[in-house]
């Protein structure tokens, strides 16, 4: 933790204290939820917005990039939130799915297949609802999760989001695809969603974040717990407009016997960051992290992952790749802490980037803290960039520069797309990816 | 194809690496007309495989001197894949492993292009997917190995055979074939020969470079030369690499010096 006295605040961090001023007594939740409201406040109170000294945003200051921060999102109409809705474009339009809407933040029952998902065993209510009936219990975090800055921001402005929960041994019949869209007018979110897999529950789950204008800022939280042997694809694409921040947790605790896959695609936001925190809970778990970033122009996009093996037994995969053109930057930081009795840990991390420019920046920061004796961890980082000789032997058979040099950077990310193993993820991601290759700068 | 041309005429080439400056070749002339094989041999550090990247167009080497023209008109202002496009083929003497792209695709991508590039339209998938699997069963490639990434875990065999089936799917003009022998045992070798030799055709030219003769005991060549320092130093027909064979180039070594 930082503990430096504060010296200056900035102006966001003034906006952001105003703001939690105004809207304490409005936000959801008993007693409970107040009192870690009013914690995780003190806290920001005394370290202000992570910035470059605090080692776990060292390459992403949040302090300096906030300017301000606008006013947070009051609930639109529900015509109006469709508009925004058909504004933003569809990732998973011609996939059979259940949808879920939150717009600015609020959960749109009426917008959402929620009766649909009622019939295969999922019960979808809105955030603000279950945290006023469910109270503090529906807050709790892993703990590598608690320090973390945009995660107390969350927890003191969450109003809603949704508490989607799986019961035991259901299977689901369709992807559900949890729709992020921000508005057009530059506001700030904080939505929490909450999706609990029941024991031996198996689910694809398709997060996309979309919208936004220059300004906006977001800084949603995804806490994911898998039941005791439940089957979980959490895939999320980040596609947000160009000059978003956007700051997007994701939290997952693995109870025995589940296996989980974290997917994360951040190709959009003018400066974003991925962050998941990953706790064993029971052994012989599994976890699977895929990562794929692409920037370009001035974009800033961090993948930050923390992998806690509290518990014997477990197996942990990361796959990360960052494509980074122009001035953009890209970050990658990722920590695998096995506990002093995680024996028997499997723990494996590869990061990748692809420098597509001389002024492409990327920093990775892989890190391993092993305090158990009999375990097998490995992690390896490559930074480089297209193959000359590779592009040749492609030219010589006739295919054009741009061609051959999409084939290439496709052929650098084929590790991490065919690990995601889902026809309908792959397609879905293939053709952003595509877009992005295709787009002229 | 221009009837008034030879196929391949290299006037007085002159070439250096572009990095260093390192002269490799000095004054190399070579005439190919339609549906020659010519072999070129010579000393290691000859130029050989320099003379074939020149001709495929990579751009580590940089031409001081002379010209190569393809039917007439010069090479040297064409990217690789406009060269490609335009029918000349080099069979690398170390094929390129690309993990992540599926050989199939690979294959589709590099005929559609040259296609593109010339105006034509694009292959169906059923009639790309005919002629590969005619092909390949030609050179023994198995569905398999189509299906796997480009050259990654092919055998050196299995990669020269590789490139062969690329040259019988894009059935170029010119076929350039850089030490295509090099790490075949015998039945490979002759796999990969009639392979080459199902290719020919009055239309058709090759220059095969080659260290050793036993190629040519299956890619039998109308003309042969010796390429030494830079230059071609004796040119002769089949019989003169069966005396190399025989006497090294020692000969040689000395002559363009």
């Amino acid at each position: 933790m930082n503990m430096e006295p504060r010296t200056l605040e900035t102006k966001a961090e003034a906006a952001l204290a105003e703001a939690y001023e105004t809207m304490r007594d409005a936000l959801p939740g008993g007693a409970g939820v107040a009192r870690l409201r009013t914690e995780a406040f003190d806290a920001f109170r005394a370290t202000g917005l992570p910035h470059r000294r605090v080692e776990e945003w060292k390459y992403s200051d949040l302090r300096a990039r906030l300017k301000d921060v606008p006013a947070f999102a009051a609930r639109r109409s529900e015509a109006d939130a469709k508009a925004v809705l058909a504004s933003a474009g569809e990732a998973y339009a011609s996939v059979d799915r259940f949808r879920l809407v939150i717009v600015d933040g609020h959960f749109y029952p009426e917008l959402s297949d929620v009766a649909g998902l009622a019939g295969e065993g999922v019960t979808v209510r809105p955030f603000a609802e279950a945290l006023a009936a469910d109270g503090e219990a529906l807050l709790d975090l892993p703990v590598v999760a608690l320090a973390d800055a945009a995660v107390g921001l969350n927890a003191i402005f969450c109003a809603d989001g949704l508490d989607l929960a799986i019961a035991d041994n259901t299977k689901l019949t369709k992807p559900v695809e949890i729709v992020h869209v921000s508005g057009a007018e530059a506001a700030s979110t904080a939505e929490r969603v909450l999706i609990r897999a029941g024991a031996k529950s198996e689910a694809v789950i398709l997060q996309t974040f979309v919208g936004g204008v220059e300004g906006t800022f977001s800084n949603t939280l995804t806490d994911i717990r898998a039941g005791k042997g439940a089957g979980l694809t959490v895939a999320r694409l980040q596609a947000e407009a160009a000059g978003t921040t956007h700051i997007a947790t994701a939290t997952l605790t693995l109870a025995e016997e589940a296996q989980a896959k974290l997917i994360c695609a951040g190709i959009g936001s003018g400066f974003a960051r991925h962050q998941s925190f990953v706790a064993f809970d029971g052994e012989n778990a599994r976890a699977d992290l895929l990562g794929i970033t692409m920037v370009r122009d001035r974009q800033h996009v961090d993948q930050t992952l923390v992998v806690d093996h509290a518990v014997p037994h477990c197996e942990s995969r990361e796959i990360f790749k960052t494509v980074v053109d122009d001035g953009a930057k890209g970050v990658f930081q990722g920590k695998i802490i096995v506990r002093p009795h995680a024996q028997k840990t499997d723990g494996q991390m590869m990061t990748q980037s692809l420098l597509l420019s001389e002024n492409a920046d990327m920093s990775l920061k892989p890190e391993l803290e092993i305090f158990a004796d009999d375990v097998q961890c490995a992690h390896g980082a490559t930074s480089g960039q297209i193959d000359e000789d590779l592009l040749f032997y492609l030219r010589a058979r006739g295919i054009p520069e741009k061609e051959a040099r999409t084939l290439l950077v496709l052929a650098f990310l084929s590790e991490a797309v065919e690990e995601i193993n889902d026809e309908i993820v792959i397609e879905a991601f293939e053709g952003r990816i595509k877009d992005w290759l295709s787009t002229e700068e | 194809m221009n009837e008034d041309y030879p196929m391949l005429e290299i006037k007085n080439l002159h070439a250096r690496i572009a990095e260093d400056g390192t002269e490799i070749l000095r004054g190399v002339n070579l005439t190919v007309k339609p549906g020659e094989v010519h072999a070129i041999m010579g000393p290691n550090g000859s130029g050989k495989s320099t003379l074939s990247y020149i001709l495929a167009g990579k751009t580590d080497y940089e031409v001081t001197d002379g010209d190569i023209l393809y039917n007439g008109e010069s090479l040297l202002e064409l990217s690789p894949d406009e060269r490609a496009a335009a029918g000349m083929f080099l069979a690398f003497q170390y094929p390129i492993e690309i993990p992540g792209v599926a050989t199939m695709t690979f294959l589709k991508t590099a005929l559609n292009a040259q296609r593109k590039a010339r105006g034509e339209d694009e292959l169906s998938t059923p009639e790309f997917m005919r002629r590969v699997k005619e092909k390949a069963a030609d050179l023994q490639i198995t569905m398999d190995m189509l299906k796997r990434p480009l050259n990654v875990g092919f055998s050196g065999g299995e990669k020269k055979r590789s490139e062969i089936l690329q040259m019988a799917l894009l059935e170029p003009s010119l076929c350039v074939l850089d030490e295509t022998d090099s790490g075949l045992d015998i039945d490979a070798l002759k796999v990969v020969s009639d392979g080459v030799n199902a290719l020919r055709s009055p239309e058709r030219s090759f220059l095969v470079i080659t260290h050793y003769q036993r190629l040519l005991d299956h890619i039998v060549p109308d003309v042969v030369h010796v390429l030494s320092r830079g230059r071609i130093v004796k040119t002769g027909d089949k019989d003169l690499a069966l005396e190399l064979e025989k006497n090294g180039y020692a000969d040689y070594v000395g002559a363009a010096a």
